[in-house]
């Protein structure tokens, strides 16, 4: 299987050791992984500030980039769902490449369905499960809703081995992050991280961990800006641990 | 780069304690909500029937006005059409004055706020008083709603207390209320009791019904089947406000009608429980014909709803039923309060209507959302509430209505984002960045250090990493 590996532009620049290790996970799984070097941007900051169409020529050069892989496998599912489920608006057409990207959750999940994971991680966890992971991927259960409950990410660190899972109060609520929504309404949005830092850190967790690293990078600089005792680390990491 | 939601949201956040205490509140009613959802097994399938519904009803609206007013008139009913608040206005006074009425008791109606009836009938010489306990607060003190279904929530029972005693309520009433609750009065004015103020609401409006002229009530719903309307309360304020004044007038947004009772048992199924987590509103009062001696008036209030109809990116807005779920979960909306809103309707069903409304004004609603997708979630019509605000946000910048700052940073974007080459001699560079003292940092990449440290810059970017022999294929 050919796969595409999209590192959005802020993982890229600031948590590269989060694209390391999904291509090391991806690698460890026997697949043939690709990083196409012309890649940049999903588009999403501008599009969620209102400038969508600034992003056209971007969305057609993603296209033209990953459409000849089987899966493009991103670990970010708030760029993998705008890919997925804005790319072909924005471009007018269908997009061959946003229907085969996938979060690195869904990947690992529904995809190669994995079973287990060499991966040892002793440590205490408290679970981001970001927007859009949760309400436009599906990865977890919305608490919304009146479905069946399930979180494929914490059967995913579930397999590693050492590790105790938590899930702060009001598990999906939102951090305040949302692109430019941070910085526009700087007032609400730090106070929803600050709110959503210490339901995670009530849970006892050393670390906090998640599929997006924007929602992390949101919590690390508040509670930097705060010196609160916790530290962050992407999923991928942990299912990588050791490898 | 700041809207007046976001000013008015940085002061509001401002006192922790209040804005906790306003977010608490507010999820108590979600979890109450959430609570209710989980006990019914066919929660999805009502959300869905709802949904369809009123989908089908909006799409054959015309015909179910007409079989809706005809069947009505049959039980003895007016009806009345306004086109808009304008119109609205009118009707309702002409109404009244023809029947000579000095006072006015209503029960509690967002569309007559939409219209701004009350400042209408006092300027033409009509006492107006608000039945809804939360409703009449706010009235008395002079000031908007703040939630659309629990208007006064955010007015702590010491400013009631303190707005009672200022308007004479409590010098009035409050020995009644006390001597009702085998209490000493004293005690209960200066502990601001819940119980003795509520009593104090009770006795004031009582004397209002009994002195009223006319009954004032909106409408959750108006069955297209039977030509009557339904009014649901938990104070049964709407049904002291029809038993005793010889005029009724009813006023309803075209958008409120359904087509039959079989309809009205899915939504009477899902109104209270996602507006307050309660199984049902205390009372669900069914009104089809005047009662002998009474008259009964229907005005059926279109105000821009057709418009709304013919628009392909915003007609669903037309399904919502005002439960004020979304308002609830919106995470924004209980960290910044009703009135950062500039619309009387806050939250992310607010911001829809708001710019459906007046878009030159209420644009500054448009950054109040994280698009965390809750809403849509908990929507019982399934309105695509935050699709629709990523929609508005797209088209502010051709309404001259585009922040300048953010498109300069989405033109910049798409310059870097455009040339890959361009992007990756950036990142190279970018580490520099994190050799600035923090406290320079700081100050210039505000506003995002108002509340973050700033993130660093990796020492080599995937990019370089992966130039420099991540790849095990060569």
């Amino acid at each position: 299987m050919k796969i595409g590996l999209f590192i959005p532009c802020y993982v890229d620049a600031l948590y590269p050791e989060v694209g390391v290790s999904t291509y090391k996970l991806l690698r460890s799984l026997g697949l043939d992984v690709y990083y196409p070097e012309k890649q940049t941007c999903c588009g999403q900051p501008m599009g969620n500030a209102g400038f969508q169409d600034k992003s056209r020529k971007l969305v057609e050069s993603f296209d033209e980039l990953f459409k000849g892989f089987d899966y493009v496998v991103a670990p970010s599912a708030s760029c993998t769902s705008y890919v997925r489920f804005f790319h072909p608006e924005i471009a007018g057409h269908e997009c061959e490449a946003a229907g085969k990207t996938v979060d690195l959750v869904e990947f690992l999940h529904d995809i190669m369905k994995v079973k287990s994971l060499p991966a040892k991680f002793p440590h205490k966890v408290s679970l981001h499960n970001s927007c859009h992971g949760v309400r436009e991927l599906g990865l977890s259960s919305p608490t919304e809703r009146n479905i069946p409950k399930f979180n494929k990410i914490k059967d995913l660190l579930q397999m590693v081995e050492g590790i105790t899972v938590f899930e702060p109060e009001r598990p999906d609520e939102c951090c305040g992050f949302g692109g430019m929504f941070s910085i526009e309404e700087i007032g609400v949005s730090t106070k929803m991280g600050i709110d959503k830092l210490h339901r995670h850190i009530g849970t006892g967790a050393e670390f906090i961990t998640g599929p997006d690293s924007s929602c992390l990078m949101h919590m690390q600089g508040i509670a930097a800006k705060r010196k609160l005792p916790v530290k962050f680390i992407h999923v991928a990491q942990i299912l990588s641990a050791g490898l | 780069m700041s809207t007046i939601h976001a000013k008015r949201a940085n002061e509001f956040v401002r006192d922790t304690e209040k804005v906790d205490r306003h977010d608490a509140t507010f999820w108590s009613v979600r979890v109450k909500r959430d609570a209710m959802a989980h006990m019914l097994p066919e929660w999805e399938n009502l959300r869905e029937a709802a949904s369809r519904i009123k989908k089908h009803t909006v799409t054959h609206l015309a015909d179910y006005l007409e079989k809706f007013a005809e069947n009505a008139r049959q039980n003895g009913v007016h009806v009345h059409w306004a086109k808009d608040a304008a119109e609205y206005n009118d009707i309702v006074l002409k109404i009244l004055n023809e029947h000579d009425v000095r006072k006015v008791v209503k029960s509690k109606s967002m569309l007559t706020e939409e219209c701004g009836l009350n400042d209408s009938l006092i300027h033409h010489g009509i006492d107006v008083v608000e039945t809804d306990l939360g409703e009449r607060i706010l009235q008395l003190m002079g000031i908007p709603p703040s939630h659309i279904v629990m208007p006064a929530i955010h007015i702590t029972r010491e400013q009631v207390m303190e707005c009672f005693v200022d308007k004479g309520i409590v010098e009035k009433e409050g020995q009644k209320a006390a001597d009702s609750m085998h209490g000493d009065r004293r005690v209960l004015e200066a502990e601001a009791d819940p119980t003795f103020l509520t009593r104090c609401a009770r006795f004031h409006l009582r004397e209002n019904f009994m002195t009223a002229d006319c009954g004032m009530t909106g409408a959750n719903f108006g069955i297209a089947e039977t030509g009557e309307v339904v009014v649901c309360t938990n104070e049964g304020n709407a049904d002291m406000s029809t038993s005793i004044p010889p005029l009724h007038i009813v006023s309803m947004g075209i958008e409120k009608l359904i087509p039959d009772y079989k309809s009205m048992a899915v939504f009477q199924r899902l109104l209270a429980r996602n507006g307050t987590g309660q199984p049902t509103t205390v009372y669900t009062s069914h009104f089809r014909k005047p009662r002998p001696g009474q008259e009964m008036h229907i005005i059926l209030v279109d105000n821009g709803r057709s418009d709304i109809l013919g628009n392909e990116d915003h007609w669903q807005t037309l399904k919502c039923m005002r439960c004020g779920a979304c308002m609830n979960t919106c995470p924004v909306y209980r960290r910044s309060g009703g009135y950062s809103y500039t619309y009387f309707i806050p939250g992310p069903i607010g911001i829809n209507l708001g710019m459906l409304k007046n878009p030159d004004v209420n644009f500054n609603n448009c950054s109040a959302c994280s698009l965390c997708c809750s809403c849509d979630n908990v929507c019982p019509v399934k309105v695509d509430l935050s699709t629709q605000i990523y929609k508005w946000r797209q088209q502010l910048d051709s309404m001259h209505h585009a922040d300048p700052m953010k498109k300069a940073m989405s033109e910049g974007m798409k310059v870097m984002f455009d040339h890959p080459g361009l992007y990756t001699s950036a990142l190279r560079v970018a580490p520099v960045a994190n050799c600035m003292p923090s406290f320079l940092t700081n100050l210039v990449m505000s506003p995002w250090t108002y509340g973050h440290s700033m993130p660093e810059f990796a020492k080599k970017s995937f990019h370089q990493l992966w130039k420099s022999g991540l790849d095990d294929h060569k």
